[in-house]
Formats: structure tokens, sequence, C-alpha cells
């Protein structure tokens, strides 16, 4: 973490208050953007507010960075009564990661909006996604079991909103949004039950204390009961195969900003909270949670991983196949975290950094084409490398990545992947990996073919290059695949101070 | 930076940025090409003073980054790699006059793309040449697989494609699933995967673990089409002849046997693999591919198929080489790589040339035609000579000296099969020069010139200049192998 001292530039007085300006940054923005006048405003507000959030986020880094943990009560009340934030090396990933992938994702909608939502509707819209980041910044960085659910459902229903708005291109996005708002809230219901549980059993809320009295209770089957609930709950907010079935509607008809914003952040986010509780609140040593992870986690992830991509290459659509491989992608962080271990912990969370960028890469690139275009099959896509090669070359770049080549970040975390299964011991993953890559070399390979190798039917519409606001975010998260492909030492060192973090230093 | 780690960045940067240079000058096609020919020349230079400082005992060397801890993107000169670099960018500079006359000669779509695609697999041979371990070998290993699919499919039609598809399904395939675990297993076990002089592995493993290592990265570096990772070569002649000349006859396939030729020296080390029973099989292995692709050549009509059938014949005499447990055979397997790369692109040019001129790619249409295209035809059979193993061409030396080795350690198996190919290899190349240069037929006359012309002169005088190396190093077989000797440990 050594590395952020050097973005630590804010006055004292707003450092002391990051962990609240953080999410308070955001969501005052929101309300604002809601009264803005018009699209322009909101949109500037948008950027303003995100561009606030990775600032505050980065002095979050570096205070993190010389205390270990950042513990903030809000208004001064110390936790039985009050809320209390606690920020560690991976509350601080998490933050970094959703602050600056909204920020792009805001940038980038000042031309996506336009083509993708009535104009009536911008201002809403940007106030809804601001409302959305506001939580998933919140829920990254609170110590409290009950506050993640009110951020987490603060950021859902954010999200059900913005799905529905992509209905002006695709009316799909109506029943996919209310399908997502069906399972977030069976998901979200599910937590609060588990939370409820843990709270009868221990008598607090406050995540750190329930870890402390979790391990008094012993072979307590309230426990069990609540953490299988808080299990399938966020499994299902996180995509978790088999729990995944709200995801490629979602995605695919969902307006590109969310696309990007949605694969990037709101998954990790919660699987970050059951990473938590995982393996903060209930006792990691215990016969429970090892067999959880070993026999059910585990399996999970490796079948999502392989079951996945071979859903993806069998789609047609472009958005389709890349929600599919997001699956996947979520199986592989979850394979590592099912190790146990805090050098797999690590590569699960490098995965983990480098699945977004690289995501976020690809919906951009398919966005910003599909601004002036209305192709959404592999056939449309037939000779788009010829129409627009700068960013379909971006495309190309992430597509690189998520397979997994080398000189991008996913071949090096897929190594640290690969190596810590070794280390463990568990040669099926090492085959379940392998055997995942070839069937992204699959499904990216029949887009990537489509793209530079076949030539557009004659009559058919042609893609348009997207314009510059799109090309150069886009250029600056594909640049960021590439070198944390040759360079990887920034992340991987996020990536282990994290997972030291959430492990405590066991082995 | 001294020299040395100078040099060795020019020789990554100067193919990366003729690649995109080309790409700038795309739409004028004479300084496009002009651009390909000086950036090979300039190559060749630059490798060419590496040999001389590696053969000098001031190996280059360059630590580039370092990705994870414990990984580092480094670079670092021995003997082979610098043979390997030099070949290559000599020959890319003599191939890329031949892909001028080619490509202008049939009038190919895309020729832009096809130039940069080439750079971009230079770009990879020059990394895996100069890797200074595993990790970096791979990285770049890859980038010459992805380079070369748009050369494969280059044609766009959907055969072109499926042999693309075919293509990089094996070879990544074999790579993802077996190279990079068993890269991944040494660095676990050793703590690096560095090229140590001696062997990484030595002292480290057990024979079992052992075995299952060397296996995983034998069969892993499928480029060198050992069976059954072979069949990719066969399929890949979809491509346009310069391709097949360069990539499947000297970058890509030896890019595979030269992987083995360094995990076997530098990460088991020969006494290491001296004594595991897995390189034993291995040799077998090799014996019957070298036997089996010699007898499926010999029924193919097709030219480019004979020879991919032959080329992979002769990559299994250069893993026989490396996986012998007498060092003497490891320095003729560095001979023989670069005496069969020399001969096979002379071979797959006069292949190119004809196609140009006439159209005719099976060997029953080629009888009577050396008649009208002597020059071609003649350097043929200096190739084709020099593959079986007949003076005064390279290909006697390495073969004599791998069979001696093979006899030496006591492998018969392997020394009779390469003696058995190269009965083989006469019957199935020499044929198809003397007939061309047999009065034709009564009842046939032979194919017409479908270019007003017959082939062009950028297509014929890069293979004159090949065949002329070809004989040209049968006299200096010898420097070759002392330039070797360091790596091998023996002289012959």
């Amino acid at each position: 973490m050594i590395t952020f001292e050097a973005f630590y530039a804010a006055p004292p007085a707003l450092t002391a208050h990051a962990p609240a300006l953080l999410v308070v940054g955001p969501l005052i923005g929101a309300c604002v953007a809601a009264l803005s006048p018009n699209s322009r405003w909101a949109w500037m507000i948008s950027v303003g507010s995100t561009i606030f959030a990775v600032w505050m986020a980065l002095c979050l880094a570096g205070e993190v960075a010389r205390q270990g943990v950042v513990n903030y009560y809000m208004g001064g009340f110390a936790p039985p009564l009050g809320i209390a934030f606690r920020i560690d090396a991976l509350g601080v990933m998490m933050a970094l990661l959703v602050s600056s992938v909204s920020a792009a994702a805001a940038l980038y909608s000042g031309h996506a909006l336009d083509a993708e939502v009535r104009s009536s509707k911008h201002t809403l819209f940007q106030a809804g996604f601001l409302l959305c980041v506001a939580g998933l910044l919140g829920l990254v960085s609170t110590g409290d079991a009950f506050n993640a659910f009110v951020f987490l459902e603060v950021s859902s229903i954010g999200t059900y909103a913005l799905i529905a708005a992509g209905e002006r291109r695709d009316r799909r996005a109506l029943p996919a949004a209310f399908n997502y708002l069906i399972m977030g809230t069976i998901g979200a219901t599910f937590y609060v039950i588990g939370v409820g549980f843990l709270y009868a059993a221990t008598g607090t809320l406050n995540m750190a204390d329930i870890a402390a009295r979790v391990v008094t209770l012993g072979d307590s089957r309230m426990v069990q009961a609540g953490f299988a609930f808080i299990v399938v709950g966020l499994g299902l907010k996180a995509a978790m195969f088999p729990l995944h079935g709200w995801l490629p509607g979602a995605y695919a008809h969902a307006p590109s900003l969310m696309n990007i914003f949605l694969s990037a952040t709101a998954t990790k986010a919660a699987l970050y909270l059951m990473v938590r509780f995982l393996f903060g609140v209930f006792e990691p040593g215990s016969d429970f949670a090892y067999h959880f992870m070993a026999w059910v986690l585990g399996p999970l992830a490796g079948a999502a991983a392989v079951i996945c991509s071979i859903q993806a290459a069998f789609e047609k659509e472009f958005r389709r196949v890349l929600a599919f491989s997001s699956v996947a992608q979520v199986g592989y962080i979850l394979l590592g975290l099912s190790i146990g271990t805090t050098a797999a912990a690590s590569a699960g969370f490098l995965h983990l950094l480098a699945h977004a960028l690289m995501k976020a890469t690809l919906f951009m690139a398919v966005g910003g084409v599909a601004l002036h275009f209305r192709g959404r099959t592999l056939d449309d896509f037939a000779g788009a490398g010829r129409d627009a090669p700068w960013t379909m070359a971006a495309f190309a770049t992430g597509a690189a990545s998520l397979i997994g080549i080398p000189l991008t970040a996913g071949f090096l975390s897929k190594w640290r992947l690969i190596e810590a299964s070794l280390a463990a011991g568990q040669i099926w993953m090492v085959v379940v990996i392998a055997i995942s890559s070839l069937l992204a070399l699959a499904y990216a390979g029949r887009m990537l073919e489509a793209i530079f190798f076949r030539t557009a039917a004659p009559g058919a519409e042609r893609a348009k290059e997207a314009p510059l606001g799109v090309l150069v975010p886009l250029w600056i998260l594909a640049g960021f695949c590439v070198w944390f492909g040759i360079d990887a030492s920034l992340p991987e060192s996020i990536a282990i101070a994290g997972a030291q973090a959430l492990m405590g230093g066991r082995p | 930076m001294n020299t040395g780690e100078l040099l060795i960045a020019l020789a990554l940067a100067l193919p990366l940025f003729a690649a995109a240079a080309t790409y700038a000058v795309g739409r004028m096609p004479d300084v496009r090409e002009t651009l390909t020919l000086v950036s090979a020349i300039g190559l060749t230079i630059i490798t060419l003073s590496m040999a001389v400082r590696t053969g000098a005992g001031d190996a280059p060397q360059l630590v580039m980054a370092r990705p994870l801890q414990g990984l580092e993107l480094a670079f670092r000169l021995e003997p082979l790699g610098a043979l390997f670099a030099l070949m290559a960018s000599v020959l890319w500079g003599i191939n890329s006059m031949f892909s001028i006359g080619y490509m202008r000669g049939k009038r190919e779509p895309n020729q832009t793309r096809f130039y940069v695609c080439f750079c971009f697999a230079i770009f990879g041979v020059m990394g895996i040449a100069m890797a200074a371990n595993l990790f970096t070998l791979f990285v770049f290993y890859e980038v010459l697989t992805f380079s070369t699919y748009p050369l494969v499919a280059h044609k766009g039609d959907e055969p072109a494609r499926r042999a693309g598809r075919i293509y990089l399904a094996i070879l990544v395939g074999a790579s993802v699933t077996l190279l990079l675990p068993g890269i991944i297993a040494v660095q676990a076990i050793a703590g690096s995967t560095d090229f140590v002089e001696g062997g990484l592995l030595q002292g480290k493993v057990n024979l079992d673990v052992g075995g299952i290592l060397l296996a995983l990265l034998v069969f892993g570096a499928a480029k060198a089409a050992l069976m059954p990772v072979h069949s990719w070569l066969p399929t890949a002649m979809v491509a346009p002849a310069p391709v097949s000349a360069l990539l499947h006859a000297v970058a890509v396939v030896k890019a595979g046997v030269f992987t083995i030729m360094k995990i076997s020296a530098f990460t088991f080390g020969p006494n290491l693999i001296g004594h595991m029973p897995v390189a034993q099989w291995l040799l077998w292995l090799a014996a019957a591919t070298i036997v089996i692709s010699s007898l499926v050549a010999m029924r193919k009509d097709d030219l480019k198929a004979r020879l991919a059938w032959s080329t992979i014949g002769q990559l299994a005499y250069v893993t026989s080489a490396a996986l012998l447990p007498a060092a003497a055979g490891f320095a003729a397997g560095g001979l023989h790589l670069l005496a069969h790369a020399v001969a096979k692109i002379t071979l797959f040019m006069c292949a190119g040339a004809i196609y140009v001129a006439t159209g005719a790619t099976r060997v029953s249409q080629m009888r009577g035609l050396g008649r009208r295209m002597p020059v071609v035809f003649f350097c043929f059979l200096v190739g084709a000579l020099s593959i079986v193993g007949m003076p005064p061409f390279a290909g006697m030396w390495s073969k004599f000296l791998l069979i001696t080795a093979s006899f030496g350690s006591e492998e018969w198996i392997t020394a009779t099969a390469m003696i058995v190919s190269s009965m083989l290899s006469l019957f199935y190349l020499a044929p198809i020069a003397i007939r061309g240069l047999l009065p034709p037929a009564s009842d046939a006359a032979p194919v017409e010139f479908v270019r007003p012309g017959g082939a062009p002169g950028l297509t014929v005088a890069p293979l004159v200049i090949t065949a002329i190396a070809s004989v040209a190093l049968f006299f200096f077989a010898d420097e070759v192998i002392a330039f070797l000797v360091p790596v091998a440990g023996a002289a012959p």
C-alpha cells in the first residue's frame, strides 16, 4: 500500500472525514442532479461527484496505508449507538475500484445517454446513477451488517431503475429490470433474514463484534442458518452460479453505461460483502466454514467457470456473450477465494481487479460502437473492425485480457490463480481454469473473428467509430489492461494488502 | 543502459516499430515494402552483433519488467538463442523479398495486415530467442501464436477461417492446458523459471515429478509438432506461400523445437534428462513421428502438404536431439535446426513460385514443368537433397552427427528411424524436381503459365539465395558447431 502515500494530498480536515464524504458526496450529487435544469448540468454534476469520490478514495488509501484500519463514527457516536464505518485495505481496494469505474462511466455517459435514454429522463438517470454509486461506496466502507443491507438496497433500487431506462433502445429491458427486481429483492430479504439470525444469536449488528461473539457460541445452529441465508442472499446479488439467471438479461438490455458499471462493480461489491462474512465474521477455522468452501463454494465456482463459458460460446448477441462470461469470471474469483489461503485470496482479488478493468473496456467498446449502430448479434458486427478500427482495437485488447493472452492483465491474474491452486494441491482447479480459458478463447475468438475476418453483408448497416469523448476513456481503460499485463505490481500490492487485511495474518 | 541491453531493446523495438510504421504507410505499397526490407536488414545487423558478442562470451542481458513478485520479463542471450534470432532475421529479409513478389503477383487483398502481422511474428520470435526464463518465453510464444493466426486465415473465406480456428485451438489449447501449468509448476518447485546452465531442476525433483513435468512441457510446446499434437501444421497450409515458407518452415515450428531444446538444456539439464524414463519414451515417440510423417508425406499429392508432413518429421529430429542422453547430439540438433530451415524455406518458396506462375499445387501437375522454370526446379532439387542429407549440402552434416550421436548413446531405434526416413525423403522429395526437369510425358503437356512471363523475378531471387546458402553451410558447419559448444557442453 506504500504506493498510495504519493496520492495522499488533501487538507487534513477533509481527510479526517473522508469515509463519510466518500458516500455523502455522490449522495448529495444525486439530489442536485435530480433537480438540475437539463441533461448537460446533470452530466457535469455526475462527473464532478464521481471524481470527488475518487479523490476521497485516494485519501482513504493514504490513511489506510498509514494506520492500517480507519474507524469512523458518524457524528462522533460510538458503535453500539452510532453508525460505524470501518475501512481496511480490502475496503479501500473496492472503494478505489467503484469510484474510478464510476468516474469512467460518468465521463462516457455524456455521449451514451443521448443515444440510449429518453432525453426527458436524463437528469433522473444521472441521479439514479449517483445513488447507485453512493450505495456501493457505502457498502464497501461500512462496518455494520445492517447498514450494509441499507446501502445494498440503495444501490439496487438505483440499478433497477437504470436497467429499465434501457427501454428506449430495447423493450426487453423492462422485463429484464423486473426480473432483476424480483431476484434482487429475494436476495436482499435473504440477507436481512440472515443478519436477523446473527443478531438474535449475538445481540449486535457490528461485524467486528459479531465475529468476536460467534467464536464463543461454538457449533450453533442459529449462526449456521444465518450463514446460509446470507450466502444465498448475497450469492443472488453477486450472480454466483447457479443464482445468475437474472444477470444476462439485465446486462444485455440495459443502457451501455450500466453494462460498464454493473459488470465492473455491482456484482463485485456483493461478492465483497460475502467475502467479509466468509472470512471476517464466521470463524474461518471452523469445520462448517471449511466444508462450505471446499464442497460448495469451490465446486460451484468451477461449474460456473466451465458451464457459463460454454453458454457464452453458444450465445449470438454480443452483450449476452459478455454477460455469461462475467458469471464465469466471477467463478474464477470464487475459485481463488474458496482455497482459503492468503495467497489464493490475493490471486482472486487480482483477478477481480483485472476482470473489472477488462469488462469495462469490452462493454465500453461495444457501447461506443452501438451509439450510432443498432447491431447486436455477431452477424451484425461482421466487418466492424474495418469500419471502426480504434474502437474495435480496444475491444480486442479487452478480449485478449479476457482470454488471458500474455502481456494483458488477465494473463497475470490467471497465472497467480493457477499458482495458488497448485500450491494448495488443487489440481482440478488448474484443469478447470485451463478448460475455461480455452472456452474463453472460443467465445472471444468468435467475436473477434466476426469483427476482423468477416466482411459485412452487402446492404447491412455499418458500424461507426465511437466519438472522441468515448474513445479517450476507452483507451485509458484498454491501456491499463496492457500496462497491468506488463507490470502488475500496483494492482498486486493492492490485492495482497486486501487479502492480508481480510485474513488477518493467517497463511 | 549498456550496449548489450541496448541491443536487446532494439531487437524487440524494431519489429514493433516496423509494424506501426507499416500500418501507417499502408496506403503506399512501395514505401511499405521498402520499410519491411529495411527493417529486416536492420534487425539482421542487430542480431549479428548480438551473436558476435555471445560468441565472445559477453552475452547481452536485460530485465525489462517485473510483472508480479517473483516473475521477471527478462532476456539473456546464449549461443542457441543467438543463432535462432540471427537465422530468423536473415530469413525474414529474404522471405520479405519473396512476399513482395508473391503478394503482388497474386494481387492478394489485405496486404498491409499481412506485413504488420509478419512484424509482430518476428517480434515474438525475437522474444522467444532471447528469453531468460520460461515465463518470458511463454509470453512471446503466445505472441507468436496470435500474431500468425491472421496470416493463416489470410484468405478470409470459410476454409481459411476454419483452418485458423484449428490452428489456434491446437496451439493455444496445448499451451494453456499443458505448457502453462507445467511452467507454473516449475516456478512452484524451483522458485523461479530461469534458464540455468546445467539445469534449474537438477536435484530439485525426483524422476516421477520430473517426468510428468517434461511430458507437460514437451507436448505443451505444440509448435514442435511432435505427434499427436502435429495436425495443426498440415492444416495451416491454407496460408499464402510466404507464410508457409517463413513461419511454418522457420519461425513458428522452430520456436517449438527451440523451446524444447531450451527446456531440455536449461530447465532439466542433460544429467536429469539422461536418467528420466519419460525422456526415453518421448524419444521413441519422436522416432515414430519421424517414420510415420515420412510415410504420410509419400502419399500426399499436394506439394505444400507434402512439405508440411516432411517438416513434422524433420522437427522430430531436433526434438530427438534435445532428448538424447548424449550431449553430443545437442549441438547437432542446433545445426539441424539451421540446416533444415534454410532448405525447407527454399522448398516452400519454390512451391510458391510455381503456384504464382502456373497455379499448380499438385505434384502430379508438375511433370515437365522444370523445362519452363529450370532455376526454380534446380533450386528445389538442392533443397530436397539437403533435406535428404546428401553432400555437399548443409543437411548432410547435421544428419550425420545426429545419427552418430544416436548410435553413440545406444539409441538404436532413433538411429534406425533417422536412416529410414532419410531414404524415404529421397523418394518423396527428389522425384518432384527430377520429373519436373525430365521431358513431359508424351500424352500430356505441362501446365501453362497463368501469369505472363512466369514467376516474378522477386520470387525467384530469394530461393536462389537460400539454395546457395544450403551449399555454403556445408562448408561452415564446423563453425556453427563450435559456436554452439558452450550450450551443448560437448562437441560431437
